[in-house]
């Protein structure tokens, strides 16, 4: 399986032998992501794929967003219909899907597609785990890499693999904009934050059981208050016209 | 690029009010001056600085941009210095602004361009001894002045590799050596209309491609090969065969359509290597089709190369002597008298030739000169009188004028790939409207079906057609232009058709013919029609009804053998052993169009001339010359003996034949006195729908039938047979 970020190059920081300096000290990130279609069995454009009513309605509903002459606008929103509806991924099919509705070419979905690495082009499991292990998320709270090593450990997959069973997907993704919740991990579409390796086995345990853990801060904090309380804005907040000369109040 | 594709779909969706939104006529923008190293310039308003700087004679240099593609600004190899501004600016991307200084020469500009040239190398292979643009390599040239001597990159997991792409028979890829301009892209999807390649990934990962597996199905492919500024697109034909420096270049003319595109034959020894295009604003601009790019190793295969003679079932080699002897026992027994005698003049045939042959068949006391086409041995129905009954009469620059185009009988696609993308160009661009009368194709611009047949035609142009969709915007239409193709000239039905479109022209004469438009257009496909049109190249009508005893087959390889009788006596001239020759009792061995000197007339009634780029091979000889040669033994000598005295004969028949290179515009008053005679015809239009006269692309001609990547090429694109190869496997066998 290959995704956008791969796993061996977080792991890798190879420095550089030679005695002069060169520009580049560590070897660049290369994608692991196939940007070329090939046909397989699970994934090649005779495998029919059509919106179901509801979705086509919200298809509708959002190319007429977009003023008629550009309904390729709404080629994105579309491809992320799709990939919801189609299991979590974007098949090629999807894609042909896409361009038919918008009348646009089919090289031109194609070339959106590949571009955004959250379309993603093979088949993922239900529980689609994207943890972020951008610096901050490095650094913040146990660090991310304590947690890639604890799902590492508890699934027995690497990021880019399935388990055997199929219930998980692990991939490494960058900042996610949670950074304040530092580390952190995206499952589906809901954000589990402020992890350490103990909460990320019980989310880990709850999905397996086809349940649904409470997504946020794992931690039990608010958002992303201080965690060691309120240090200002602690009283209560004043209301209208409160503090003003009489005649406003 | 997206905005022109904005563009066409703002012009597709809005309704039929909305083609109008785009000016008809491009503005005329004032002129600005500015200061290049000192030197001050004025270019009109909104040109880019790049043009600029070329103006005031500073080169700089360029991956990305190219003056008749979109605007990328992507390679940033053209950065500039303009004073007051913060960064080094890319040139191609920027407008010329009035009062700016702009210095292409200073210390910035210069690290700038070394900085991006480090940048492009550092993922490009080294491999320019075996790659096939190398010693005409936009990369190899600029790095010579702005690369390092060394390296500052140490990637420990090497280079960027990207897989190779079958694009089919044609064009050969080699993408690690793709440094991403899009050129490519934006000629496929602009030009030749190929909506599927494109680019996917990004960043580092950015390729390009069709995502899927499939081949560039375009006539116009070939093209990428020349845009491409490295060697990551170079040509599977003339992969391996020859490096630019050893070529002799010859310019001449295409002949394998009408249009009489510009190419520069380049050639080694007595091989023609391969076919270029040449620059031509007013015909090929700088494209040509893969017909015209790639017909030319059909001159190498099949050729007569010796006289032929006929012995019972076989030919036998034989001198000029005997064969010129034979011809001329043959002529004596044949007993041919006046009309008898028919010449035949096919496609390919040279003007000097043609003029040679009408001369020795009116001395042998025959009209009966007829072309080797549909009808082509009966007076034509358009009258060669007048010449703008027969010619491209709106010119192929022109045509980007029109905004509405009625196309009768044609697949410009087929006939005329080079004006078909100047109708891409004015479909993306100015919203032009398009339809179509005749059989459906596969086209590079959308277009309203009309009908198939004849009586369509009429219908429509009686204004039948009712008040909606194309009838209105043609109704509207400031620049009406139609089109008739030459293929339905050859029909019973063509006088009928030509009679309604006469017709509807003159009533429509303000629109029509203006002193600057002419919207009456015949597209011809053969290379020698208008020229023998010209010449008045067509029998007369009683020798159109003689059983001819003596026939003379010049290049003709499209006859219907039926028309020949059996017991004529038949000599074949031409330089390939095709259809023609089987009927023949005698072949004469003749020069290909790379191997003579000689005039060709484009459908537009444009003289140019071809130019001899290699030898003819064995014994042949020039066309004209073989007929003079044989009007000596016939005991008829024409009046000429060298190219000279030719030309100017032919200059008494038509001075346009030797005025060359100009176009010769009819006044509206005599096209309406040509457009008067095709009115008065009495046909009347039958609903037998009209037939495409090419159904292969790739082999409509001797020299394309014999063409090996002519084959290839209709194989995999007429046919839709080509197995994707793994490329890669391919190309490590061939360094192997
Ligand atoms: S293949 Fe050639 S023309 Fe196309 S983007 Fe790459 S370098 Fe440019
Ligand atoms: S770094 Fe992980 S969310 Fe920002
Ligand atoms: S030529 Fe200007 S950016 Fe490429």
């Amino acid at each position: 399986m290959s995704f956008a970020r791969s796993a061996i190059a977080s792991t890798r920081a190879v420095v550089s032998r030679s005695g002069r300096r060169g520009i580049t000290s560590s070897s660049a990130r290369r994608s692991e992501s196939l940007f070329v279609h090939r046909d397989t069995d699970y994934n090649n454009p005779s495998i029919k794929f059509e919106f179901t009513p509801e979705n086509l309605k919200l298809a509708h509903d959002i190319i007429a967003r977009y003023p008629p002459q550009y309904k390729k606008g709404a080629c994105m929103p579309l491809l992320d219909l799709g990939q919801r509806q189609n299991k979590g991924w974007t098949s090629i099919s999807v894609m042909n899907e896409v361009a038919r509705l918008l009348e646009m070419p089919k090289m031109r979905v194609y070339e959106v597609a590949t571009f955004y690495t959250m379309y993603n082009r093979e088949p993922v499991a239900p529980n689609f785990l994207q943890l972020c292990t951008t610096t901050p998320c490095q650094l913040g709270g146990c660090g991310s890499t304590k947690i890639l090593d604890t799902i590492q450990s508890h699934l027995g997959i690497h990021p880019g693999q399935t388990t055997k069973d199929g219930k998980f997907t692990l991939i490494e993704v960058e900042c996610l904009g949670a950074c304040s919740n530092a580390p952190m991990m995206q499952i589906g579409d809901e954000f589990y934050e402020d992890l350490t390796p103990e909460t990320t086995i019980k989310i880990l345990d709850t999905l397996a059981k086809g349940e649904k853990p409470k997504p946020g801060p794992q931690s039990g904090r608010q958002t992303s208050e201080n965690s060691a309380g309120l240090t200002s804005l602690t009283t209560k907040p004043y209301g209208p016209g409160e503090f003003c000369s009489p005649e406003f109040q | 690029m997206l905005r022109r594709i904005a563009q066409k779909n703002l012009a597709r969706v809005a309704g039929p009010s909305r083609a109008r939104l785009l000016s008809t006529t491009a503005p005329r923008q004032a002129d600005i001056t500015l200061t290049i190293d000192g030197k001050e310039v004025s270019v009109p308003q909104g040109t880019a600085l790049i043009q600029a700087c070329e103006k005031a004679g500073a080169a700089v240099p360029r991956f990305c941009y190219h003056d008749r593609l979109a605007i990328a600004g992507n390679c940033r190899m053209c950065l500039v210095e303009v004073e007051r501004s913060p960064k080094p600016v890319a040139s191609c991307a920027m407008p010329a602004m009035p009062g700016s200084k702009v210095f292409t020469n200073t210390p910035l500009v210069h690290k700038a361009r070394e900085g991006v040239m480090e940048f492009l190398l550092a993922n490009h292979p080294l491999d320019c001894p075996i790659c096939d643009q190398g010693g005409e390599c936009d990369l190899q040239d600029q790095s010579m002045r702005y690369g390092s001597d060394r390296t500052r990159f140490h990637e420990i997991t090497g280079k960027r590799a990207v897989e190779n792409k079958d694009l089919g028979p044609i064009v050969k890829t080699s993408m690690n050596r793709c440094i991403q301009c899009t050129r490519c892209v934006r000629f496929a999807n602009d030009v030749a209309g190929v909506e599927d390649l494109g680019t996917t990934g990004r960043g580092n990962d950015l390729q390009i491609g069709m995502y899927i597996e499939k081949t560039m199905d375009s006539e116009m492919s070939g093209n990428i090969i020349d845009l491409c500024p490295v060697g990551a697109l170079t040509s599977k034909p003339y992969a391996f065969q020859a490096r630019p420096w050893e070529l002799k270049k010859t310019e001449s003319v295409d002949v394998l359509d009408a249009l009489g595109s510009n190419i520069r034959v380049d050639s080694r020894g007595v091989q023609v290597m391969r076919v270029q295009p040449k620059i031509n604003d007013e015909i090929n601009e700088e494209w040509i089709s893969d017909k015209t790019r790639y017909a030319y190793d059909g001159l190498k295969y099949q050729r007569l190369t010796t006289p032929l003679v006929r012995e019972g079932n076989r030919f036998v080699p034989a001198s000029w002597e005997t064969a010129m002897e034979t011809i001329r026992h043959g002529y004596l027994n044949s007993g041919a008298r006046g009309d008898e005698v028919r010449a035949v003049a096919g496609a390919l045939a040279d003007t000097e030739a043609l003029v040679a042959l009408k001369d020795l068949t009116n001395k042998l006391g025959s009209e009966n000169t007829t072309l080797d086409s549909r009808l082509g041995d009966q007076p034509p129905v358009q009258s060669v009188d007048i010449r703008s009954n027969y010619l491209f009469n709106t010119s192929i620059e022109n045509v980007e004028d029109a905004d509405a185009i009625l196309l009768i009988g044609t697949n410009p696609r087929h006939e005329a790939a080079i004006l078909n993308s100047r109708f891409r160009k004015q479909y993306l661009h100015r919203g032009t409207e398009f339809a179509v009368v005749g059989e459906k194709f596969d086209s590079t611009f959308e277009y309203e079906h009309l009908g198939t047949s004849p009586k369509d035609v009429e219908a429509f142009l009686s204004a039948k057609g009712g008040d909606k969709g194309f009838a209105k915007i043609w109704k509207e239409a400031k620049k009406p232009l139609v089109i008739v193709g030459s293929a339905v000239t050859e029909t019973k039905d063509g006088a009928a058709v030509l009679k309604a479109v006469g017709k509807h022209v003159l009533d429509n004469g303000n629109r029509f013919l203006t002193p600057e438009w002419n919207g009456f257009s015949v597209l011809q496909r053969a290379a020698s029609r208008a020229a023998a049109y010209d010449i008045g190249f067509t029998p007369s009508s009683s020798a159109s009804s003689t059983k001819p005893k003596f026939v003379y087959l010049l290049n003709a390889d499209d006859v219907d053998p039926s028309s020949i009788p059996e017991d004529a006596f038949v000599v074949y001239q031409g330089h390939h052993g095709d259809h023609g020759a089987q009927f023949a009792d005698v072949c004469l061995p003749a020069a290909a169009y790379t191997e003579k000197s000689a005039t060709w007339v484009n459908t537009e009634g444009r003289s140019q001339m071809g130019r001899t780029a290699v030898p003819p091979p064995g014994a042949s000889r020039e066309d004209w010359k073989i007929i003079r040669a044989l009007s000596e033994v016939i005991g008829q000598p024409l009046p000429y003996d060298d190219t000279l005295q030719l030309r100017q004969r032919m200059y008494d028949i038509s001075p346009t034949l030797v005025r060359y290179d100009a176009l010769e515009k009819p006044s509206p008053e005599v096209v309406k006195t040509g457009l008067t005679f095709l009115s008065s015809a009495k046909q009347t239009a039958s609903s037998e729908p009209f037939k495409k006269p090419i159904t292969d692309f790739y082999r409509t001609d001797p020299i394309s039938r014999a063409s090996v990547t002519m084959a290839d090429c209709s194989k995999a694109f007429t046919k839709k047979d080509y197995p994707l190869g793994n490329v890669d496997e391919k190309a490590q066998a061939s360094y192997a």
